[in-house]
């Protein structure tokens, strides 16, 4: 294989599918499959042969459309006509009108426009169109054209300048600036280096780096490359929660389709460029995810964190320079390589550019998968993308950022998303989780449901985060069964500003956000539950009066 | 000592995979616990002496991470999702429902050792929560009702676990 190879496989994929006059995608992403997406994709590829039109349609599987309420879903091109909540029962149908009559089944159809409308796709614009399962449906797509520019018309320091001109930050939630970062290991002495990618997406409530794996795993493949490129890295991991088997399988096979087409190893297209991957699995630790906890956790330790510096970009795995990314900040590497970095910058804000993807969750009508520029407010993602609060209920509070993120009031929904605004208002970016509350939930029992959360998933190593948050979940458990005084609130707010400011790692000088902003904009629901032992969304007190909650 | 059978004979081969590397850890007590099913005393011991590490070492680590499981668990296993998207649509109703019908706590077993009950956290079907696992099966935008008649159905055997 030599890098004018990959060009020839495009061609020869492109001719391959033209000779089809439909494509049916199923996405078969682990939120359709529980809901009978395998079953589906059998039914077409039997309906297309049973019509005998399988020679002009074509049945793939693909990743997240991100409808994901709505599946299985089942995307026809061309007109990219989206069927929801297709059954097997209902598959013959669908190839009988709409392929052999050429009659769309309207009612069938996915009807959300808005849903679509405001998203921007870059990171996920395969998703839902390419075979996970196929490099060459990638390579079609222009996949990996962006690795054959890079090894063969530009430098390492170039490749750096152009994501240094795009703008973009980490992904993962702290919005470092991307090239610096690369910059940093590139100059660090020390050999071999090694690139992390981080796909232990272990706030609850979050999907979007699995539903990445599953839909495009060579996105992140050739982003990993391509760094490993302009820094001088030789090794590479790829850390991935073992809750997501799916996402596990298709990464490993993309592996080793990469391996045949000496996209990896020794090397890579006959250019003596030399990068492996392996996967690592974690197991359920959600401060995994600190840097230099993923770190020991590679390593096969415990994922106890450390102090920094040094920094892993000086001394990561194993004492050598490593570059750590979240695999959403890989995947954008390619299109960045492809289009340049001013094409880049010129979506988002001038200061967070891009796009971000978020899984859109809880009390919320089109709840899924979803990318959105830098600087759209959260009204727009939670009423217009999200289509509102359901069964005629009230909107209440938005959580962004997960476990260590902020419950953000109705006041404050015209807030554009950037790692800035976010942070103004007490909560963070995170891995990009937004999940919408009603009036049916309590954020007092919202406030400790996350401390529940935090507590459980601290390390131990340091003491602020460990007792601290301890002492905070006995005051919420106090508050909760009535027994809370007015102190108990001065002491939540006192107790976890310590906690952020003395904690030695990410996990604990962020856990009490979700008590801060808790307190900061629904004071009164404290107070009702201290003086009036009062739970309007009836949710605590339960085993005391019951009567009583219920009004 | 670990029985010579069968799955000693996997473990081997997946040592042997993972080039008795310290760092492959993680990646040999999640196949150990594959075969085996959970990761006793015996077990862990065997991968330390065959990994020339401390058994605290391997034991810190096992303990550690929420995903090994420690004890046997029982012949029908439902895992509840915890993740924020699930606690939201109140999941922790399904989950007591559970826990008065069947007379088992989250994280253990009933006595007859039939059933166990866990929690998980985010299995990352947020957009179809509640979710609760029965045996290998997700069942999403759960209900109580739909989940006790399914969890009943198995421990009657009359679904494949």
């Amino acid at each position: 294989m030599k890098p004018a190879d990959i060009q020839k496989i495009a061609e020869h994929e492109v001719d391959f599918q033209r000779a089809y006059k439909h494509r049916i995608n199923v996405c078969t992403s682990s939120g359709c499959v529980p809901f009978g997406a395998l079953k589906v994709l059998k039914a077409f590829e039997e309906a297309v042969k049973e019509f005998g039109v399988e020679k002009e349609c074509k049945v793939a599987r693909t990743g997240c459309v991100g409808t994901c309420s709505v599946g299985p879903a089942v995307i026809i091109e061309p007109g990219d006509y989206l069927y929801q909540s297709v059954t097997p029962e209902k598959v013959r149908e669908i190839v009988r009108d709409h392929i052999v009559l050429g009659l769309p089944m309207k009612e069938n159809l996915y009807s959300n426009e808005a849903f679509f409308t405001k998203q921007q796709r870059i990171v996920l614009k395969n998703a839902g169109k390419i075979d996970p399962h196929r490099v060459e449906d990638y390579i079609a797509m222009g996949g990996y054209s962006a690795l054959v520019k890079c090894i063969t018309r530009m430098t390492p320091q170039g490749v750096i300048e152009e994501v240094k001109d795009s703008g973009l930050r980490g992904r993962g939630g702290a919005g470092f600036p991307t090239g610096q970062k690369w910059s940093l290991v590139a100059r660090a002495h020390g050999s071999p280096k090694y690139i992390v990618a981080n796909l232990d997406e272990g706030d609850p409530g979050v999907f979007a780096n699995r539903t990445l794996a599953e839909a495009d795993p060579h996105s992140i493949i050739e982003g990993m490359v391509i760094a490993a490129y302009a820094v001088g890295a030789e090794k590479g991991y790829i850390y991935i929660r073992a809750e997501y088997p799916l996402a596990i399988q298709t990464l490993k096979l993309a592996l080793e389709q990469a391996r045949v087409l000496t996209l990896l190893g020794d090397n890579i297209l006959e250019t003596g460029l030399k990068f492996n991957i392996e996967l690592r699995f974690g197991a359920g630790a959600f401060v995994a995810g600190e840097e230099t906890a993923i770190l020991a956790s590679v390593e096969g330790r415990r994922a106890n964190p450390r102090p920094r510096p040094p920094y892993p970009a000086n001394s990561g795995l194993w004492g050598k320079p490593t570059l750590i990314q979240n695999v959403e900040t890989l995947a954008n590497i390619p299109n960045i390589v492809h289009y340049g970095g001013e094409w880049f910058a010129k979506y988002g804000t001038p200061r967070c550019t891009g796009t971000k993807c978020f899984s859109l969750t809880g009390k919320i009508n089109n709840p899924g998968l979803i990318e959105v520029p830098m600087g759209i407010t959260l009204r727009e993602v939670v009423f217009d993308i999200g289509g509102g609060i359901p069964d005629g209920r009230k909107f209440k509070a938005v959580l962004v950022g997960g476990p260590s993120g902020g419950c953000l009031p109705e006041t404050l929904l015209d807030l554009p998303i950037d790692y800035e605004a976010l942070t103004r208002v007490g909560a963070i970016m995170g891995s990009g989780g937004i999940v919408v509350i009603d009036d049916q939930s309590c954020m007092v029992d919202t406030a400790k449901f996350f401390t529940d959360f935090c507590v459980e998933e601290s390390c131990g190593r340091c003491n602020p985060c460990r007792a601290g948050l301890a002492r905070v979940k006995e005051i919420f458990d106090g508050i909760t069964k009535g027994e809370g005084k007015m102190e108990d609130i001065t002491t939540l707010e006192k107790s976890s500003g310590y906690i952020k400011e003395a904690s030695l790692c990410g996990l604990g000088q962020t856990a009490p956000n979700p008590v801060v902003t808790t307190l900061r904009y629904f004071r009164e629901e404290y107070v009702e539950h201290v003086v009036e032992k009062k739970c309007r969304a009836g949710r605590c007190f339960k085993n005391l009066n019951s009567e009583a909650n219920k009004q | 000592m670990l029985k010579d059978d069968n799955r000693k004979g996997m473990l081997e081969k997946v040592l042997k995979e993972n080039d008795y590397q310290e760092s492959a850890l993680l990646e040999i007590l999640h196949k150990a616990q594959e075969i085996y099913g959970y990761l006793d005393k015996n077990l862990l011991t065997y991968v330390a002496n065959v990994l020339k590490l401390p058994p605290s070492h391997v034991f810190g680590v096992a303990t550690f991470y929420s995903y090994f499981k420690l004890k046997a668990p029982g012949q029908h296993v439902v895992t509840g999702c915890l993740g924020t998207a699930c606690y939201v649509k109140e999941v922790e109703d399904i989950m007591s429902a559970i826990e008065n019908e069947f007379n088992v706590k989250r994280g253990g077993s009933t006595s007859d050792g039939k059933l166990s009950l866990f929690m998980t956290r985010c299995i990352g079907a947020c957009a179809m929560a509640p979710n609760i696992i029965v045996d290998d099966e997700v069942i999403g935008k759960a209900t109580k009702e739909v989940v006790l008649e399914r969890i009943k159905l198995a421990l009657e055997g009359g679904a494949s676990a």
